[in-house]
């Protein structure tokens, strides 16, 4: 396709704040490069809308090479658009077609109130990992890097757990909004590595009391967070997570 | 422009070994009673400030942390991808902390402290210790230990690495124990919070100005010391490998409050990010240095050789830098494999519908893969099919990640024809100016991480930008901050009723309302971009005396249009990402102009920084050793109006030479 000539038309939420209903607007862009970025076309918007004397949308970004995770719409119904595996930053304007009509909406749960247009508050997420997602090791204590062997299967799979990118995908594609995929990955990370194992119940524990307080909604195994997944982060670790919850539970009453 | 004195870097005397070991025995202590009532406020929670952060926090001081992200965790240093050095020596290959300290002057061109960098290589081993404790999850080999390869610069492997989310990983490692103490509250986090000013109270800094970015409120805080972990200022560009969001504000209101600047003009040009597709380009994407120990670099051998490049015959392709340093080939440190491949595309000889770029082919390493695998398992008469394909595995679980963002961006399967790639600014070398104790010429501030200036000389090597990082905040400043904080127990309570935090929290707010009330024609993105336009083209890659001197005119003109001519739309009292960015291009333009002068005034050409007026006859830059061997230290007096400051670079240990990677 040559350069700079599709025609996108765009439905997207714009609310002024978390006290305000929110509405669609609609919009029309002319001469969207395929080659630009999902974001790339929402800068062109913003630029044409300003350019009108109209407020510009609001919406979170920043690394743009889909690491952050600070990127979040929901775009034609899916977290992150339509393709598997990819983040709003890394979706490109060749995923549409010429005259598409892309509606674009904020994640959508009770635990994730809409800040501005686009742009939800994630604390819940922080306050999380607060509650246990660490190693309680105190700068300068460590012991040699090499001094325990991790076997690479291990280090692998908890590597891949730690891929997280806390971007809420998982939250949003749920129609439970649960955000049991992020807290069991990093679960998972920590209980499969040796560093973890000391606080290895407490953990489970506290992590899904402080998710629960949040008001994130429970898992029934629909498994559309692990698809929609910019990381491609495994339902198996809720699986490691609810035995890691249902084994704490057993011997311990600390939570 | 002024010339004064030299500058003390206050390093401690003695032989280089026993500087940091001796200093750390000496240096004054605070008891836990005492660290309780002390308050310091650490700005950016990358991995210098969440680092910080963290262990200030748990050796009993009240930290207050900020960033302008929506959680700490999304600081930039999360997008580092290779790796980080360390001379542990797990591979036996003659590394040592001095051979760290000498690879890293050497890189830097002998433009950095001696003091600063033997300390870095000192604790490296330490900062691997302890990630490895706090769970982060780094490459592994079947043995289960830790897994090693090259970067740039060096010929050992001492790059520790997790594919290629290195910074992520560690930046999640450094986060969660920032968050353990959040919980504990002993930190207090302020996400969506932006600092706009310091507050000095009789010449000491006391605390910040900082705006709420969801309700607009302008807000006072006050501590015993200020951390500036700020990250680097390479969107002075507009187009660069940093996220949107990175800025110089910080580090540019505590110039202007006092803060010397040092080497500005120091800034990194990346060799292999993915070329720029079009206008619309908002920024560029790095393809990890780490491909570089396994992907080759050519160009064709003829001009305007328009065939895909796995259509191009290996004896009709030059790995130019295999040619031209044949000891580093192409592992030669960063700002050598960007000249040299800007060389070739001025030349004529580059590749892609801009000719702006070269390619990065990973047929050969496919090849000694599969073979490897081959042979591992005992196949020997192999088709050249399933070689092809072996070779692919290994490579995919090497750069999976890298391959995959490469073809989504471009919509080319590097897997199949080799990557393009070129040069795109990534890294600031050059940042606020501090002595031994990490401290800037305002007593009670301090800058670490890449905000600071101090370890990298005039280019940074690959990988080492995350081990500064961590090194600043793990290992560093929980030390140095004592020998300021001994004398601050008697001070109590930073009262923000002071009259200065008054008076600066007034300006900040008069030039919000400024912003708002110009109502021009012109959006802060437009001036942005004007703006990256004259840095690349006047003091980018090449840079002479003509061009900056045009350049310095334009960018005063710009900034004075700025201030006539900006449009910036929403309110003061709301979430409003154009009043946040209009703030951030004024400062940008401001330190453009420094970076130009400091450029103008540096007439040699060391590591990133090249005056085309100073090249060997083979185009390596020609240092000026008699004339320049100092650190440039900036002092701001009034717009437009500089004054330098000299610290005087004395080199001990290391024996100057002319850098060479042949």
């Amino acid at each position: 396709m040559s350069a700079d000539n599709m025609h996108i038309k765009l439905k997207v939420w714009r609310q002024s704040n978390s006290n305000t209903k929110g509405d669609f607007e609609n919009y029309s862009l002319d001469h969207v490069s395929p080659d630009m970025s999902f974001l790339e076309m929402f800068d062109v918007l913003n630029e044409q809308l300003i350019e009108e004397g109209k407020e510009p949308v609001a919406f979170d970004h920043d690394c743009r090479e889909g690491i952050c995770g600070m990127c979040s719409m929901y775009i034609n119904g899916r977290a992150h658009g339509p393709l598997k595996g990819v983040t709003t930053c890394q979706l490109h304007m060749r995923s549409f077609n010429d005259g598409d009509t892309i509606v674009v909406e904020p994640w959508r749960a009770e635990a994730f109130p809409v800040i501005k247009d686009l742009v939800v508050d994630r604390d819940a997420f922080d306050r999380v990992i607060s509650a246990g997602g660490f190693v309680s090791v105190n700068t300068g204590n460590a012991q040699d890097a090499n001094s325990l062997p991790i076997p690479k299967i291990a280090a692998d799979e908890a590597f891949a757990a730690a891929a997280c990118i806390a971007c809420g995908a998982c939250v949003a594609a749920c129609k439970n909004a649960s955000a049991m995929l992020f807290v069991s990955a990093k679960i998972s990370q920590l209980a499969l590595l040796p560093q973890g194992q000391a606080e290895r119940t407490i953990r489970a524990e506290k992590m899904v009391a402080q998710m629960d307080a949040e008001g994130f909604g429970n898992c029934t195994n629909t498994g559309a967070c692990s698809a929609e997944c910019p990381k491609e982060i495994g339902q198996e670790n809720i699986a490691r997570m609810n035995r890691e919850y249902i084994g704490a539970k057993l011997s311990s009453s600390a939570v | 422009m002024a010339t004064s004195s030299s500058l003390d870097a206050k390093i401690p005397q003695g032989p280089i070994e026993t500087k940091w070991s001796k200093y750390k025995s000496s240096v004054p202590l605070v008891n836990p009673a005492n660290k309780r009532n002390l308050e310091i406020i650490v700005v950016g929670t990358g991995l210098a400030g969440a680092s910080a952060a963290a262990t200030l926090a748990e050796m009993g001081y009240k930290v207050k942390a900020f960033c302008f992200q929506d959680s700490p965790r999304r600081a930039h240093s999360i997008a580092a991808q290779g790796g980080i050095n360390a001379a542990k020596n797990y591979q036996n290959d003659g590394d040592s902390v001095y051979r760290l300290f000498y690879d890293t002057i050497k890189g830097g061109d002998y433009r950095a402290r001696e003091g600063n960098v033997h300390r870095l290589a000192e604790v490296s081993g330490n900062i691997i210790d302890q990630c490895v404790a706090a769970g982060v999850p780094f490459a592994r080999e079947y043995g289960g230990l830790l897994s090693n390869r090259s970067f740039g610069g060096t010929q050992v492997q001492r790059t520790f690495y997790a594919a290629g989310q290195t910074g992520q990983q560690l930046l999640l490692g450094a986060y969660s124990g920032l968050q353990r103490q959040v919980g504990m509250g002993t930190v207090k986090m302020y996400n969506r919070h932006e600092m706009l000013d310091v507050v000095n109270i009789d010449g000491k800094c006391r605390g910040i100005i900082a705006r709420n970015l969801i309700t607009g409120e302008i807000e006072r805080h006050g501590g015993h010391a200020v951390l500036l972990c700020t990250g680097g200022y390479g969107n002075v560009f507009y187009l660069s490998t940093n996220a949107m969001g990175s800025n110089v504000t910080a580090a540019w209101k505590a110039h202007k409050k006092g803060a010397y600047f040092g080497n500005p003009c120091f800034t990194q040009i990346h060799p292999t990010c993915i070329p720029v597709s079009g206008e619309h380009q908002s920024k560029l994407t790095l393809m990890s240095e780490s491909l570089r120990n396994d992907g080759r670099i050519w160009v064709p051998k003829a001009k305007n050789d328009t065939r895909p490049g796995n259509e191009i015959p290996e004896e009709e392709r030059d790995y130019y830098l295999e040619r031209r340093y044949p000891a580093f080939g192409n592992l030669v440190p960063r700002d050598i494999a960007s000249r040299a491949a800007k060389e070739r595309c001025d030349a004529g000889y580059g590749v892609g519908s801009s000719k702006l770029a070269v390619f990065l082919d990973f047929a050969a390493a496919v090849e000694r893969y599969g073979r490897g695998e081959a042979n591992k398992n005992n196949i020997a008469n192999a088709s050249k099919e399933d070689i092809t394909a072996w070779g692919k595995a290994v490579v995919k679980e090497k750069y999976g990640n890298l391959f995959d963002m490469y073809k989504q961006i471009t919509g080319e399967d590097p897997y199949e024809v080799p990557m393009r790639i070129y040069p795109a600014v990534h890294y600031t070398m050059g940042g606020l100016w501090v002595d031994y104790n990490l401290m800037t010429t305002v007593p009670g501030l301090y800058a670490l991480g890449e905000a600071n200036f101090s370890d990298h000389g005039a280019n940074r090597l690959g990988a080492s930008a995350l081990m500064q990082g961590l090194a600043d905040g793990y290992f560093v400043i929980p030390y140095t901050i004592g020998a300021y904080l001994a004398k601050e127990i008697g001070t109590g309570k930073i009262p923000t009723d002071h009259p200065e935090f008054v008076k600066v929290e007034k300006e900040v707010k008069d030039r919000i309302d400024t912003l708002l009330s110009i109502q021009g024609k012109t959006s802060p993105e437009l001036f942005h971009r004007r703006l990256g336009k004259i840095m690349w083209d006047k003091c980018g890659m090449a840079r002479n005396e003509q061009g900056l001197k045009q350049a310095i005119m334009e960018i005063r003109e710009l900034r004075k249009e700025f201030w006539r001519d900006v449009k910036v739309m929403g309110s003061k009292d709301e979430f409003n990402p154009e009043l946040d960015k209009a703030g951030r291009v004024a400062d940008f333009i401001e330190l453009g102009e420094l970076m130009c002068i400091d450029a103008l005034t540096r007439e040699e050409s060391c590591g990133g920084h090249f005056r085309e007026e100073h090249q060997t006859e083979e185009g390596e830059a020609l240092r000026d050793d008699d004339n320049f061997m100092f650190v440039s230290a900036w002092e701001h007096k009034a717009q437009e109006e500089w004054e330098l400051h000299k610290e005087e670079l004395i080199y001990e240990n290391i024996k100057i030479a002319q850098r060479s990677y042949k």
